[in-house]
């Protein structure tokens, strides 16, 4: 407990983050409640996937602090942090399974690296994660490359819950996918993480998707969280910018910003 | 005006900065490789798939030029040679050009072109639909898994490839020599090995130990420093091939100096 209130299972502070003169993350706050699922909405380049990569330790923040299970990740011994970094499950946006390997593989890649399957017992929990996500265990023996989206999309999935991970972070479920798909596939994602217990944090553009698969939801917007709230009030929470957003309104505070 | 003399200037200073930045980054990036031989776990797996994929496939060009090879050797040689009556070296300087030299040269700059854009093309591709990332976030480590084998792959593969280059062009020049030249088989087998040293197949095979090295770590960094889509793993495949033939070329000036100079 941090001051009377549950502690956060993600903590983020001051995150701060330039790729030359372009300061993309530029002092994020964000708490991420455990067991909850959590959005982060923001336009083309405002920094989600730069705040995910943070947290993932794909990208070395400039400052800032990112605590999980309150402890600071940055600052925290190598071993240490890869620990911690190993419980965490992701969903790529574009899927990222390796060619070069059949499905079972790719959905037991962690558990066979991490030593904690054999490669026969791999087979068998490869099915059953497949099953889970509504594939049969004969999709196992394919390549990725033979598998139409939405189920690239899903052994993905499948993939980034098979180590059953304390937390899954999902980076735009959704894209690329038909609207009857899309909504099969954050039907998986509520169903897969409430079965893990664990803590999901998604980001999207796609409002339908963030009202499905999060309890609540933040805006980002040039590189700070501008509004949190429920995902539910998505489109009516009186902030004209996560309203414009919602509702993908030309005019409204937030200007694209167009070269000309 | 200063521009017109200034601008080639910058230009030039930018280049050399440029390549001795990518120099640093090489070395820092060969050293990593090379560290994780000594860390577990390593992927044997992937170290003996590159190793077939690299000797084994790799043979079919490789003896066809080290054949050919040998074969225009004795030729050229004999039309040199002949103005001096001194048929009787072509059968030493086919063998002493091909271990020394064209063995080793020839079949790594064919193993560059083959296998070094093989290892930017598909670890490019890896970096551009984030499975690197993936890898990371999968508990591996990626120099561990994709750099590492390969690397060592190459620096095994191509000494054993070279050997039997050797003995191929070795053959190229003895069946020109026999069928077209007029040679006696066994004593043109003989002028062989008569002035065959063990230098020179050792010296050889160290090039080519050195040339396999050359050509894994050039590969695996242009794929793993790659960015940009489709039009960045083409440039990097493009860069593997280019700074690879070039670093053979002038490590070989190098390595000749060391074995051979006196």
């Amino acid at each position: 407990m941090r001051d009377g209130t549950a502690l956060p299972k993600i903590r983020l502070r001051g995150l701060r983050k330039a790729f030359g003169a372009k300061q993309v993350l530029d002092g994020v706050d964000l708490d991420v409640a455990a067991q909850h699922g959590t959005v982060i909405l923001g336009g083309s380049g405002s920094g989600k996937s730069v705040t995910i990569k943070c947290i993932l330790g794909l990208i070395e923040p400039d400052a800032g602090v990112i605590e999980i299970d309150g402890r600071d990740v940055l600052r925290m011994p190598r071993g240490e942090r890869r620990e911690v970094l190993d419980r965490i499950g992701m969903l790529f946006q574009n899927g990222a399974l390796f060619d070069s390997l059949p499905v079972w593989e790719n959905v037991c890649f962690k558990l066979l690296a991490q030593k904690r399957i054999t490669r026969a017992a791999a087979r068998d929990r490869a099915a059953e994660v497949l099953g889970q996500v509504g594939l049969a265990a004969s999709v196992g023996d394919l390549y990725p490359a033979e598998l139409s989206g939405g189920m690239q999309k899903r052994v993905a999935l499948a993939r980034a819950v098979a180590a059953r991970p304390d937390i899954v972070f999902f980076d735009e479920p959704t894209t690329g996918l038909d609207p009857i798909m899309g909504s099969v596939i954050d039907g998986l994602i509520v169903d897969v993480v409430k079965r893990l217990g664990a803590t999901a944090l998604s980001i999207t553009h796609d409002m339908a998707s963030a009202r499905r698969i999060a309890d609540t939801a933040a805006m980002i917007h040039h590189g700070r969280i501008v509004w949190t709230g429920p995902a539910a009030m998505l489109g009516e929470t009186g902030n004209a910018m996560v309203d414009q957003f919602a509702r993908g309104e030309r005019e409204g505070p937030i200007q694209m910003e167009l070269r000309r | 005006m200063a521009s017109i003399v200034l601008d080639p200037l910058a230009a030039l200073g930018r280049a050399a900065i440029g390549a001795c930045r990518a120099t640093g980054e090489v070395g820092l990036f060969a050293l990593e490789a090379a560290s994780h031989l000594f860390r577990p776990p390593f992927y044997w797996r992937l170290f003996w798939r590159a190793f077939v994929e690299i000797a084994w496939f790799s043979l079919p060009v490789v003896a066809l030029t080290a054949v050919f090879t040998g074969m225009v050797l004795a030729l050229q040689s004999y039309t040199g040679f002949a103005r001096f009556n001194a048929q009787s070296a072509i059968a030493s300087v086919v063998v002493i050009s091909l271990t020394r030299e064209l063995g080793p040269v020839l079949a790594a700059l064919m193993v560059a072109g083959r296998i070094g854009a093989a290892f930017a093309a598909e670890i490019g591709t890896m970096r551009v639909t984030d499975q690197i990332d993936a890898l990371t976030t999968l508990s591996t480590d990626p120099m561990k898994y994709l750099v590492t084998p390969r690397i060592l792959a190459a620096t095994l593969a191509l000494p054993l490839l070279v050997l039997v280059a050797d003995i191929l062009g070795v053959m190229g020049g003895w069946l020109i020599g026999t069928y077209k030249l007029g040679f006696v088989p066994a004593a043109y087998l003989k002028s062989t090995f008569d002035y065959l040293e063990t230098m020179d197949v050792v010296s050889g095979l160290a090039k080519a130990g050195v040339f396999g090295f050359v050509i894994g770590t050039m590969g695996t960094w242009c794929g793993y420093t790659s960015r940009g889509g489709a039009q960045g793993v083409g440039g990097a495949t493009t860069l593997a091939v280019v700074a690879s033939s070039i670093l053979i070329l002038a490590l070989d000036y190098a390595l000749t100096e060391v074995f051979f100079a006196r």
